[in-house]
């Protein structure tokens, strides 16, 4: 599974898809599969505020809970609704149908500092290396 | 998005990757069972159990869940060499090494036939676990104990310390074996592959020494920690050696669907079953009767370590008991988790949580108080901010159909 090009990513494993004013963000393919088969999905209700860097939601495996930080900040417009009862859908779909909130960008500026795909692949690779030591 | 597991312990499920940045260094330190470059080939996803490097699941198959249900449903594999054995006989005179263990052990080893294992635990003076163990009778003096990996040093010198002024011989036979579990309800069928042993013959908790993948007088026991029939394997734990074995045991299983299976599917196979795990169910701050463990603990048979302590504890009456708790409401229950009654008051721990594949639902073990112990109490536990419903439930949670009791020829 590639990286869509027009996504930009954090070293914490979200993307991030804006288009006027508003952003759609999730969990990347790297994430899920770190995380193995997602059992469980804690998200915010609309109208919540995200701060960057902070935990705005979980996402939880059999074996472990991981926190999901904003990487950038907004008020929430919608959830993914679909991830309250099929959770494995971040397994099969991670930059697609397991989309996780809807925000109101406050600081569109925000987004230059995220990585694009080209970086965020290069830093997922280095991990692969790292990880097979 | 981290990784934020709950308090990790020397003995704690939920373990730190050993693949994480900065560990590289951390890993050669790690301890490391024959099979390790077999799980890593197999791209399996490691941890650092107790200063051990292990195999946690192997995503390449499935993972976690996938190996779950190959357990439950067919056959799967487990490397559980990182376990300790201690060999205790007699020295001297006969009577020694049976002596030795009663001391020790807080079940009745004399009641054992040649060939039997039994559930036990050693405890400490005040009546708390050192270790729970499973006790083989090899021999009329001459005993096996297989114990916890984390517990392995502990044990060890507890053992030697304990019967310094006894005739017998302590051995510490942890690094001999390369000890494999294939667990499920065609593990039979897998191992009947391996060996000429009369496998029908060995019931449930017993042993015998035979041949198996052609390696002579190795011990073969029905024994496991999944809650499924199942055999434990002990084979020279030379690296060609524990690979050739694994390797037939894969083979001999794929027409039954084998996977090999890592510590997060021991964990949940294990809670289902109701199984406790040291550092969570039982602890050296857990005595016998809270832990619930009275079945195995013979009260009636001559002195062992902690039977004083536990005489008393026992007229005292119990401050907490473990229960079993199903949870719901969304959320899962996990270790360390705080448990609340109604009112809101903080009253107990969970000791071990999960979702359960098996049963479809978060399933928990907690310690709370008798008073709140009964079946159908309503509970609460703190997932985070919230506190979610959770019910007393009856355990084990999951229990294996028992093949009926083949019928005589022309009964009516």
């Amino acid at each position: 599974m590639g990286y869509p090009a027009n996504y930009r990513y954090t070293k914490e494993h979200e993307w991030v898809n804006a288009k006027d004013g508003v952003a759609t963000i999730g969990i990347t393919d790297y994430a899920q599969s770190e995380l193995g088969d997602v059992v469980f999905v804690e998200l915010p209700a609309a109208g919540k505020k995200l701060e960057t860097g902070k935990s705005f939601g979980s996402v939880e495996s059999v074996k472990a809970v991981s926190e999901i930080y904003a990487p950038v900040s907004g008020e929430v417009l919608e959830a993914n609704p679909e991830l309250h009862d099929k959770p494995e859908t971040i397994n099969s779909d991670p930059h697609g149908a397991a989309w996780m909130v809807k925000i109101k960008l406050s600081n569109p500026a925000e987004l230059e500092k995220l990585m694009d795909s080209g970086a965020y692949e290069t830093y997922v690779a280095a991990k692969g290396k790292e990880a097979s030591a | 998005m981290e990784s934020v597991t709950t308090p990790i312990t020397n003995l704690s499920m939920n373990a730190e990757p050993s693949t994480s940045p900065g560990t590289a260094e951390r890993s050669t330190e790690l301890r490391k069972t024959p099979l390790n470059a077999m799980h890593r080939r197999l791209r399996a996803r490691m941890v650092n159990f107790g200063g051990w490097d292990m195999p946690v699941e192997y995503p390449a198959n499935g993972g976690l869940i996938a190996e779950h249900k190959a357990v439950r449903n067919g056959v799967g594999v487990f490397d559980v060499s990182h376990m300790g054995d201690i060999r205790i006989r007699t020295g001297k005179t006969p009577g020694g090494g049976l002596a030795a263990v009663q001391h020790l052990s807080m079940n009745d080893a004399a009641k054992l036939a040649i060939g039997q294992a039994q559930y036990s635990a050693m405890l400490y003076p005040q009546g708390t676990f050192v270790d729970d163990v499973i006790v083989h009778r090899m021999g009329e003096d001459d005993f096996l104990f297989v114990i916890n990996a984390g517990t392995r040093e502990k044990d060890i010198s507890w053992v030697r310390e304990n019967t310094k002024e006894m005739d017998c011989v302590v051995e510490d036979y942890s690094d001999a074996y390369t000890q494999l579990a294939i667990q499920g309800p065609r593990a039979v069928d897998v191992v009947k592959k391996l060996t000429d042993v009369h496998l029908d013959g060995i019931k449930n908790y017993w042993f015998t020494h035979g041949t198996i993948c052609e390696l002579p007088c190795r011990l073969i026991a029905r024994t496991g920690y999944t809650g499924e029939d199942g055999f434990e394997i002990y084979v020279p734990s030379d690296v060609e050696t524990s690979e050739t074995v694994w390797n037939t045991v894969i083979e001999a299983g794929k027409e039954f669907g084998i996977l090999p299976c890592g510590l997060g599917a021991r964990n949940t196979l294990r809670l289902e079953a109701k199984m406790a795990l040291y550092g969570h169910e039982i602890s050296e701050n857990i005595n016998v009767w809270e832990a619930g463990l009275d079945r195995y603990c013979q009260m009636e048979k001559r002195d062992f370590i902690g039977r004083a302590a536990l005489g008393k504890l026992s007229a005292a009456g119990l401050k907490r008991e473990l229960v079993g708790l199903q949870v719901m409401e969304r959320g899962i229950a996990r270790d360390e988790y705080k448990v609340f009654d109604a009112a809101g008051e903080e009253v107990g721990v969970i000791t071990s949580g999960s979702p359960s594949t098996t049963l479809g639902a978060n399933i928990a073990l907690a310690y709370v108080p008798p008073a709140l112990a009964a079946l159908g109490t309503n509970l609460f536990v703190e997932v985070r901010a919230q506190r979610v419903k959770a019910l007393v439930v009856p355990t084990p949670f999951y229990k294996r159909a028992r093949k009926p009791a083949p019928q005589a020829a022309g009964s009516n």
